[in-house]
């Protein structure tokens, strides 16, 4: 004991050093199988789609028809397509303010002893599977938001008006504003929580420093927390839109699955996500490369979105 | 020491395989899979025999029977004969259902409202549009008709119900036939979707004057308000499970090769009009003649003893001499041996 005590510090090899050539082994492996994989569903996606997308062409992704009795099979994904965009923007132009609303709060303003429990229950709210999400939005929204919202506002619409326009529909609780406030439910506690984690990264003496200049709570958020954020911040975002673009059962209970072009906020849509839930099942032939063709679609269109964020976070002086 | 462990694990798990009597599995429609599932219970506890069966879809229970990756597929849309012939198969039925028109009338009673393929074919079609209607008031005198939109609501999934509404609405309309056409998914020119029937079943209940279409089990057991329809001899039916049995037992099964039969408008004066039956496909040519005898058995003990628990289940089993033809068939499914299994 007391030998190896007195016995001078001598390694002749760093501890890691056996380990560290398997180490970066089992990295590497990591980070190309999931490439790999990446690939992979890339390319069965474009060979098990192909048959569709060869025969439409640009049409699949302009048609408005989506018909699929094997007497006259024809796939035009517009519609879902649309859904789709307009469900994930409005879901995020909701649940954006909200999500960093709950953020602020929980960082800047919330007395310590509520700070557990709401943070919690924001981290709870992420948990429930979507399945819940899409039954609880038909049986117990959608009556709700039917009685109070829609007929309300379909009622005070001016005749003519484009508010009338855009709250038409049939008053039952479905269509693209209702998935959309349920899809900005679902994203809501993924934001929320990113967004905490990201503010707490804020050195305290950073924002101590400027509540010394004598700044409010709103000033020290506007200037110094939410610009010292602001590449996470929107990470978080795009994680939330990816979330609300792919999300499947939730939106397939309560959007009223019809594949035409949505004509309002009432009315009933469908997103890609949905269609395929919803037809894959029975699909064969023509039919099932058409839904992978789908999901090729939202495939890029998820690539695109993720692109728009790093383009983002590569300009700096666009804040 | 290991290896007589791993010697003994494996006998015991011989043994184990071997006292189960038969293990069958199967696949496809959802439809009938509670029956099949409350039969296998009880069939279990007298014959111990096993029944895997997986409610994947009509469709993929095609899929898996091709693929001979289980014993038995099951499907609510029948194969038409060369379908079967290409793919060495052969189907029977086993369970009758009923497709039901229900709808959300306030003042409105189940059984008041008057319906035909050409009216309901044209609601579907969104050319009738409100519930007074001239054409929808002149077969419903007497019924007080608000002059409300009419919403239409359909299933979003593929389905068997939905093939059989649809094929019904193709018989009875030309408009509709050249149309959206009969298929589990179609092209539906109007309305909102529900994903499966507590989908619809919801999306009816909470919208005043929508109409919607559900398996006869699920509008009986929620109390829907239903149409009564006008059926192929002209009488006014209700969709009880008499009137589903009476289509079956009014169909010409014997001049239906593989039992290719669509219940759709059948002739007899009690005969729902939207009925059909749901099939099993095995496989003609057995590869394991003890498998094939398995799922046989299970049949014909089904067929003698499963009608009382089906009924409870609100199915509608099939008439006796439909059963008789069926096992006739049966013997035309055969072992490796060429010899019939059953």
């Amino acid at each position: 004991m007391s030998n190896a005590l007195n016995a001078p510090p001598r390694r002749t090899t760093p501890r890691g050093f056996h380990i560290e050539p398997i180490f970066e082994m089992l990295c590497f492996a990591a980070a190309t199988a999931l490439l790999a994989a990446l690939g992979g569903v890339l390319v069965s996606l474009v060979i098990g789609g192909w048959p569709a997308l060869s025969k439409f062409g640009f049409g699949f992704i302009t048609g408005v028809t989506w018909d699929p009795n094997p007497d006259h099979e024809v796939y035009g994904a517009a519609g879902p397509i649309i859904g789709t965009l307009i469900t994930s923007a409005v879901a995020l132009a909701m649940a954006l303010p909200i999500a960093g609303g709950v953020a602020f709060f929980l960082v800047e303003l919330c007395p310590p002893i509520l700070r557990r429990p709401i943070g919690t229950a924001v981290e709870l709210l992420a948990g429930i599977p979507s399945i819940v999400y899409g039954m609880w939005g038909l049986f117990v929204f959608a009556p709700l938001f039917a009685k109070n919202i829609e007929m309300p506002l379909m009622a005070a619409a001016p005749v003519g008006s484009v508010w009338e326009t855009l709250f038409s529909g049939i008053p039952n609780g479905s269509g693209i504003l209702a998935a959309s406030i349920i899809l900005a439910i679902m994203i809501l506690p993924f934001m929320a929580a990113t967004l905490r984690e990201l503010l707490n990264t804020v050195p305290a003496q950073v924002r101590e420093s400027a509540y010394g200049l004598g700044a409010t709570t709103a000033e020290v958020v506007m200037s110094v927390t939410l610009p010292y954020v602001r590449r996470g911040a929107i990470g978080a975002v795009m994680l939330g839109l990816g979330r609300a673009l792919g999300e499947t059962m939730a939106v397939t209970f309560i959007i009223g699955n019809s594949h035409g072009f949505p004509k309002g906020l009432f009315d009933s849509g469908s997103t890609i996500a949905s269609t395929i839930a919803n037809e894959f099942n029975e699909a064969s032939g023509l039919q099932s490369a058409a839904l992978i063709a789908l999901g090729l679609v939202l495939f890029v269109i998820t690539f695109i979105v993720l692109a728009l964020a790093r383009l983002l976070l590569r300009n700096p002086a666009k804040v | 020491m290991l290896k007589t462990l791993a010697v003994a694990i494996t006998a015991t798990s011989l043994v184990a395989s071997g006292a189960i009597a038969g293990n069958i599995s199967g696949a496809g429609a959802t439809f009938p899979a509670p029956v099949y599932a409350k039969w296998a219970e009880t069939y279990k506890a007298k014959a111990d025999a096993t029944l895997n069966y997986q409610a994947i879809g009509s469709g993929g229970g095609k899929k898996q029977i091709i693929a001979n990756t289980v014993d038995f597929g099951a499907s609510d849309k029948p194969m038409k004969p060369d379908e079967l012939a290409a793919n060495g198969l052969q189907q029977f039925p086993t369970v009758i259902g009923g497709v039901v028109p229900v709808m959300n009338l306030p003042g409105v009673k189940a059984g008041e409202i008057r319906l035909t393929a050409k009216v309901l074919a044209d609601i579907y079609l969104g050319l009738i549009k409100t519930w007074d209607d001239p054409v929808l008031a002149s077969w419903n005198k007497g019924v007080k008709l608000p002059h409300t939109p009419i919403t239409v609501v359909h299933r979003s999934d593929g389905s068997g119900t939905s093939f059989l509404f649809t094929s019904y609405l193709s018989m009875g309309d030309e408009k509709w036939a050249n149309g959206p056409g009969g298929n589990d998914a179609v092209n539906w020119p109007v309305g909102l979707g529900g994903k499966g029937n507590d989908g619809v079943a919801a999306f009816v209940k909470q919208t005043p004057g929508s109409i919607g279409y559900v398996e006869y089990a699920y509008a009986k057991q929620n109390n829907m308000t239903y149409a009564i329809m006008q059926n192929k001899a002209g009488k006014w039916v209700a969709p009880t499970a008499a009137n589903f049995a009476a289509a079956a037992a009014g169909a010409k099964w014997t001049e239906a090769p593989g039992f290719y039969l669509l219940l759709l408008d059948q002739p007899g004066a009690n005969a729902w009009p939207i009925t059909g039956a749901t099939f099993i496909l095995m496989h003609s040519k057995q590869t394991n003649a003890q498998n094939g005898h398995d799922v046989l058995a299970f049949f014909d003990w089904a067929y003698k003893n499963g009608d009382a628990q089906a009924a409870e289940l609100d199915y509608v089993t099939l008439p006796p001499a439909i059963k008789t033809l069926v096992r006739k068939s049966w013997k035309t499914i055969v072992g490796p041996d060429g010899k019939p299994v059953f």
